[in-house]
């Protein structure tokens, strides 16, 4: 809470600027709790129900927590026309999650994405930060496999 | 040097920036546009810093991280001042000879030069190469030169220069005068001339007015503003600024989309080096004049992009479109006279003050002047970022710039004006591009998305993937736009799986027409586009979805069958162990077969066959 005490700060607690306050809540916990939204609320003097309004407009916004790594698939235009519906579809068998949802350990989310702007590489497959260009149906199961390797390493630490 | 007080100040900056830089300095500059980047090209400007330390060639090297050079298929690139010599998907381990051969040693490495697929030609300078020699880059022509994050390389160019000579030497009046003899039309997509807006918000009564820079670029396969706003934020706020003076607007706002965090990182450190230069905020240079510039991010809704749905957004509601019975020059941000253009526009204006109106109108055709930055991807071989002169043809952009289609397949359509636009078929390939030459075959210019399909699209399939985009990204306050896209939708779906049925099409003509007339807004209102544009042309597709249960495309999963060619399968079994779904049977060492009940259409085994024996039927 005193994360979004200081967000509240930054932006002078004016509630015309609930969109930026909302995403750098989003952000910082990685999703919008009851909790946040509440508090939010109370010191904005905005209604809980626009909030809640916004929170489920926007894309960029959740209100379950996101995965601990999370598979945004590239669905634009162009990687659609290079066959970047197999790539979803396989990550869609794999993980057993469809867009928009997180497997039951937290460990992996799944979203599509309009666009990244990346659309020589397509189909792309961003995680972290991190692009994966020309991916395929066939080359799912080796970044699955990376992946789940880095996931069982930090349950260990 | 501090604040600048006068113009003349600025115009002593910039000769001062120039005296300390030596033009024959040798220097390195790796493109760190987010389309290298994704190519890893961090990792080889790090490699640069670290050489050129070890070897102690700070003095003697200059190195400089760019902005997108528009060439993405080919990254990372990385382009070697003065000789301007063109190295593509560099590596870092390329590095320490580049140093050595290049910089130091004045030799060419041959494999890291363009080579032409087609003639096989190699080019050692950018703009020799085909790609580059047919465009015009008035815009993104900069970018090579300039570190974003460095205010002065803009300056150096003569940046803030246009924007001075407006504000002393222009009335306000004049410079709309000069933008409306230009017809600089809106990049947005909708081609409205911008100096008439600018005019109208500018008569607009009220003392109070703004300026907004829609960066919201939401159209799926088009990032060119993201490219500019990366490259070259200063050419944005110089003609927002300008823009801002001409119209009488004290406050600017560039709301910009929250998936482009390198473009609102780059954006912002440039406010603030524009800031401390005097550029903006206070009594600009002098002339009384007070600029200040607000960044706001988006939150991931398409809708949003639209202008009064982004001035909603800004004001703190849900970006949701509104009526405009009242235009939002005259009543927008908090009711105030607002003027709203795209990113593409505003970087325009300096241009235009630089050259006049006349010099400007010489590029493009008549009534379409300047240049287009587009987004050439999908099915062609030189994908990227192309800026050319409107009413260049189709058939220049796709085969001169583009390359052609790869593994030579046919060209089939090119999608323009992303979700609200249409396919233009092979057929129309000596079509002038341009604003009224789209319109007129049933497309729109759009933002400049420019997607290339060949045989191998389903032009069904395109129609259904639009329309499953605007259903999720409608608003839902207009029930011909929500349900009208649902229903659309579904119709597709079940004509992509085989189900569809002889008065589907008169049904989804019947809910376009719902859609287009009964729509708050353009997405609503354009939303039937798409499917119609390929009914159009393509009606052919659709008969053989719905009469034949025939994908002639081969893409639509419910539609088509693999199968394993039994002369060509050798048994190797690679398919087998791969299959997700243990369709495969047979024995190693001979031919497959394919379990078509078990098989999703995954395509793993067709990826995966090193002989070629599967098929697609």
């Amino acid at each position: 809470m005193a994360k979004i005490e200081q967000i509240l700060e930054k932006y002078g607690s004016d509630p015309a600027e609930i969109q930026e306050i909302l995403l750098d809540v989003q952000e910082e916990e990685g999703y919008l709790s009851q909790d946040s939204l509440r508090l939010l609320s109370e010191k904005l003097s905005l209604p809980l129900s626009k909030l809640y309004h916004m929170a489920t407009f926007y894309e960029a916004l959740s209100l379950k927590p996101l995965g601990r790594y999370q598979f945004q698939v590239c669905t634009g235009t162009a990687c659609h026309v290079r066959g970047a519906s197999r790539v979803l579809d396989e990550l869609n068998t794999e993980l057993k999650i469809n867009p928009g949802e997180v497997t039951p350990d937290l460990n992996f989310g799944l979203k599509t994405v309009n666009c990244v702007g990346a659309c020589a590489l397509g189909p792309v497959v961003v995680v972290e930060g991190k692009y994966y260009g020309n991916m395929s149906a066939l080359k799912v199961k080796d970044l699955l496999k990376h992946y789940a390797k880095l996931a069982k390493a930090e349950q260990k630490n | 040097m501090g604040r600048l007080k006068t113009m003349a100040e600025l115009e002593k900056l910039q000769a001062e920036i120039l005296k300390k830089r030596n033009p024959e300095t040798s220097c390195v500059t790796v493109c760190l546009g987010t389309g290298c980047q994704a190519y890893n090209s961090r990792a080889v400007y790090d490699a640069f810093v670290k050489e050129i330390n070890t070897r102690n060639l700070t003095e003697k090297i200059h190195l400089k991280g760019t902005g997108c050079h528009g060439f993405c298929e080919q990254g990372p690139v990385v382009v070697i001042f003065p000789s301007e010599i063109f190295y593509r998907r560099v590596k870092p381990e390329d590095v320490p000879r580049i140093i050595t051969d290049t910089v130091l040693g004045g030799k060419l490495i041959d494999e890291l030069l363009y080579q032409d697929p087609v003639s096989g030609q190699k080019y050692s300078r950018e703009s020799e190469i085909p790609f580059y020699r047919h465009q015009r880059r008035s815009l993104l022509g900069q970018n090579m030169l300039i570190d974003p994050g460095d205010i002065d390389d803009y300056i150096a160019l003569g940046g803030y220069q246009n924007f001075a000579k407006a504000l002393s030497k222009m009335t306000p009046e004049e410079v709309i005068e000069e933008v409306k003899k230009a017809n600089l039309r809106g990049r947005g997509g909708a081609g409205f001339p911008a100096g008439v807006k600018w005019e109208t918000t500018s008569n607009a009564p009220g003392d109070k007015k703004y300026v907004i820079v829609n960066a919201d670029e939401g159209d799926p396969g088009a990032y060119m503003d993201r490219s500019l706003l990366e490259g070259n934020p200063h050419l944005i706020l110089e003609g927002l600024a300008i823009g801002a003076y001409a119209i009488g607007a004290d406050e600017g706002y560039v709301y910009v989309r929250q998936e482009y965090p390198l473009a609102v990182k780059n954006l912002s450190v440039a406010l603030q080096q524009a800031e401390k230069y005097g550029l903006l905020g206070e009594n600009i240079l002098g002339s009384g004049f007070n600029f200040k510039v607000h960044i706001k991010r988006g939150a991931g809704a398409f809708v949003s992009g639209e202008s009064s749905a982004l001035v909603s957004a800004i004001e703190g509601r849900v970006g949701e479109p509104r009526p405009k019975h009242i235009n939002t020059a005259v009543k927008g941000l908090r009711d105030r006279p607002t003027n709203l253009n795209n990113v593409e526009t505003w970087a325009n204006v300096p241009l235009i003050i630089a050259e006049g109106a006349e010099s400007y109108k010489q590029i493009g055709s008549a009534n379409n002047s300047g240049t287009k930055i587009f987004s050439l991807v999908g099915k062609v071989n030189n994908s990227g970022l192309v800026e050319v002169p409107m009413g260049i043809t189709l058939r220049e952009i796709i085969y001169d710039i583009g390359g052609g289609i790869p593994g030579g397949k046919k060209f089939k359509a090119v999608q323009t004006g992303g979700p609200s636009g249409g396919c233009i078929p092979a057929t129309y390939i000596d079509t002038p591009v341009d604003f009224d030459h789209l319109t007129e075959l049933g497309s729109m210019m759009g933002s400049g998305g420019m997607i290339v399909m060949d045989e191998d699209t389903c032009m069904v399939d395109v129609a259904r993937y639009f329309m499953q985009f605007l259903k999720e990204e409608s608003c839902g306050k207009c029930t011909a736009c929500r349900e009208g896209t649902k229903r659309m939708y579904a119709i597709l779906e079940g004509i992509t799986r085989g189900e569809g049925s002889e008065k589907d099409i008169e049904l989804l003509e019947d809910l376009a027409w719902g859609a287009t007339n009964a729509s708050l807004c353009a997405l609503g209102a354009t939303a039937a586009n798409p499917v119609l544009s390929t009914l159009k042309y393509f009606r052919d597709e659709y008969e053989a979805h719905i009469k034949d249960k025939k994908c002639p495309a081969k893409v639509c999963k419910a539609l088509i069958k693999y199968t394993i060619d039994q002369t060509i399968c050798n048994g190797c079994g690679r398919c087998q162990k791969l299959c997700p779904e243990n369709a495969i049977t047979g024995e190693l060492k001979s031919p497959m077969t394919i379990d078509t009940e078990r098989c999703v259409r995954c395509g793993i085994c067709y990826d995966a066959c090193r002989y070629g024996a599967i098929n697609i039927t």
